[in-house]
């Protein structure tokens, strides 16, 4: 406070007026939603490492089975049972062909004179296990996908049109939702597969029979926040329609949930073919799926542990991957953490 | 509250009726006689046997018969075990399973609320990271990799413990319950974590620091016990969870549970089991969920059970 006050700078007493044509004026550029969301789950290096590798196992799974020098189907009998082999690794010490045979380390590509390159290995009939892994990885993935679309879409439907016309239509609809709730899904998904011809349909239709109703059942609570809201019954008031109503008002508020869902789903999904495979109702040989290849390589986990390996390890990234992914996105889409 | 429970008996009824004519309706649909031999024997003993086990009569009074039947509890007669009672085996494996099942759950349950309090208590540091890291690697990794990996680190590579079966005591039962520990162990830390925070920024909490409450007063007097609360509301979840996880590592440890017996009858398709054993988990998962509204609703007075809302 001991400034000199002649040198202060003339317009600092200049008088300030409120232009009050700048009140409304907004002074950072307006987000949408999205560009908001985004914003805050790229602060999220979890999930952003998460996307990366799942985009990672995505294209591995499309393009995977056909860049190995080897196929998935062939079957070589004499190059059963080798241990991954990966050129220019070799002289690091690690995937170098080496396995156990009878307690002792021995290279088994010279004992059998293979002058090829498996990298991950070949199974018990002399698959390759890098094309197998993959195509592997593209079923398992084909199905969760699917099987999580068709949910979302059941789901939405029936959650919407039980909250959105809600009376005597949305009692029907919830007595039945309840009956269903209460069948655990494992019990459904047991005695689907039982009574379908094994295979992919088969597994989707088991998963989705009853995976839509917790979607439904979040989609109906949201539409009924939001439907009785003074900004829905101001579009009413204008004249909108009942689909305009839905798909300009409602969709857009409840969409973030359905993404939040769908990234739970879609793990679920792949856990149960997982899981079906390997108590044996899942797809069978010679299709792969990683639980038929976790299943085959945990027969012969003693002996060729790489087997099982490598498709564990693909199934548990995935799995990881998208569960924080799906923390990501309900961080960043939850209008409630908003800071 | 007593209205409450009865509507929801009853719906649980509806669900248990449904379950069981869908499980019957489905075992006819089936393809092949439940006789091994029927190709073998010439009509009239065919006729006999058919007559013996009531095959002859028209389904409505077979259903008939198998409802009055499982409402005493009798689930029918195995095909693969000369005809012996499905609810015997069952009765008879029950003992592993529950077993594991409870070590399981108090071990995984136990240590995930002192995961997820540390979680909450040191929230955004090394601890919280670490132990959300590990709910995550939990909630992830499926039940059956997780096994298989330690089937063959501990088992196997070091042999510290029986690889399976169950005839070592106790310490077979090792392995396999910690297998099990990990989805309640995941969940629990979750959950316990936020809730804890979400308590602890509350003004009663507030309130007992400015009384000169110690930090561990304030945490296990007055919060832990009101985050623990809604835990109960995810006993449901945990316990198919559970049911899931006995199916596929009773295989891989070779426990005689209901699981093994139960993936043994999909590998040798012997429905009388498979359908026994999957009305008997229908029954027990039915009941545990409507056993955690009711006690829910008990343990917390603040909760209204109205019923209707969703």
């Amino acid at each position: 406070m001991t400034q000199n006050l002649e040198k202060l700078p003339a317009d600092s007493f200049k008088r300030i007026t409120i232009d009050s044509s700048q009140a409304e004026k907004i002074s950072k550029p307006s987000l949408s939603f999205w560009q908001d969301a985004w914003l805050r789950i790229r602060k999220n290096k979890a999930a952003i490492v998460s996307m990366v590798i799942l985009l990672l196992i995505l294209i591995m799974a499309l393009i995977g089975p056909y860049i190995g020098p080897h196929d998935a189907e062939t079957q070589t009998i004499t190059h059963s049972n080798l241990p991954p082999k990966v050129p220019g690794f070799e002289k690091l010490g690690i995937l170098d062909g080496i396995g156990t045979l009878g307690g002792t380390e021995v290279d088994l590509y010279e004992m059998k004179k293979v002058d090829t390159y498996y990298w991950f290995g070949t199974d018990g009939l002399g698959r390759d296990m890098f094309a197998r892994l993959w195509e592997g990885t593209q079923i398992s993935l084909f199905i969760a996908f699917v099987a999580a679309a068709i949910d979302v879409l059941i789901g939405v439907l029936y959650g919407g049109i039980s909250g959105y016309y809600g009376g005597r239509v949305d009692d029907i609809m919830q007595r039945i939702v309840e009956i269903l709730y209460g069948i655990p899904n494992l019990v459904v998904v047991i005695l689907m597969s039982l009574v379908m011809k094994p295979g992919i349909t088969a597994i989707i239709i088991a998963i989705t029979l009853t995976g839509w109703i917790g979607m439904s059942r979040i989609v109906r609570g949201q539409v009924l926040k939001y439907k009785n809201q003074e900004f829905v019954l101001a579009a009413r008031t204008l004249g909108a329609s009942n689909n305009r109503i839905i798909g300009k008002h409602l969709l857009p508020n409840i969409l973030g949930v359905i993404i939040i869902n769908t990234m739970f789903t879609i793990p679920g999904a792949i856990f149960f073919e997982a899981f079906l495979s390997f108590i044996g109702l899942g797809l069978q040989a010679p299709a792969a799926s990683l639980g038929t290849l976790i299943n085959d390589g945990y027969q012969l986990m003693q002996f060729q542990p790489h087997i099982l390996l490598f498709p564990a390890l693909v199934l548990s990234m995935l799995m990881i991957a998208f569960n924080l992914l799906g923390d990501g996105l309900r961080d960043a889409l939850d209008p409630k953490m908003k800071d | 509250m007593a209205k409450y429970i009865l509507k929801r008996v009853f719906y649980m009824f509806i669900t248990l009726f449904l379950i069981a004519t869908a499980t019957f309706f489905l075992m006819k649909t089936l393809p092949g006689s439940p006789i091994s031999s029927a190709s073998k024997l010439n009509p009239t003993q065919l006729a006999a046997v058919e007559a013996k086990y009531g095959l002859d009569q028209p389904i409505p009074v077979q259903y008939g018969k198998y409802m009055a039947n499982l409402a005493q509890g009798d689930l029918g007669n195995s095909y693969q075990f000369k005809g012996a009672s499905v609810t015997d085996l069952i009765l008879k494996r029950l003992g592993p399973s529950f077993l594991l099942g409870a070590q399981g759950l108090i071990l995984g349950i136990s240590i995930g609320i002192l995961l997820g309090m540390i979680a909450a208590l040191r929230q955004n540091t090394i601890w919280d990271y670490g132990s959300t890291f590990i709910a995550i690697l939990g909630i992830s990794i499926p039940s059956f990799v997780f096994a298989s990996f330690l089937q063959y680190w501990i088992a196997v590579k070091w042999g510290v413990l029986p690889v399976a079966l169950w005839n070592d005591g106790w310490k077979s039962s090792i392995l396999p319950s910690i297998a099990l520990a990990m989805g309640p162990l995941a969940t629990g830390a979750r959950f316990i974590r936020t809730e804890m925070i979400e308590v602890l920024s509350s003004d009663y909490i507030t309130l007992a620091k400015s009384k000169g409450a110690t930090g561990f007063e304030v945490a296990f007097k007055h919060a832990f016990r009101n985050a623990l609360i809604p835990l109960v509301t995810v006993m449901g979840p945990l316990a198919a969870g559970l049911l899931t996880g006995s199916l596929v590592i009773e295989k891989i440890f070779a426990i005689p549970g209901i699981g093994e017996q139960f993936v043994k009858a999909i590998m040798v398709s012997d429905f009388s089991i498979i359908m026994g054993t999957t009305l008997f988990f229908s029954v027990f998962l039915v009941f545990v969920i409507l056993l955690v509204d009711i006690l829910y609703g008990i343990i917390d007075p603040r909760i209204r059970l109205s019923g209707g809302n969703s």
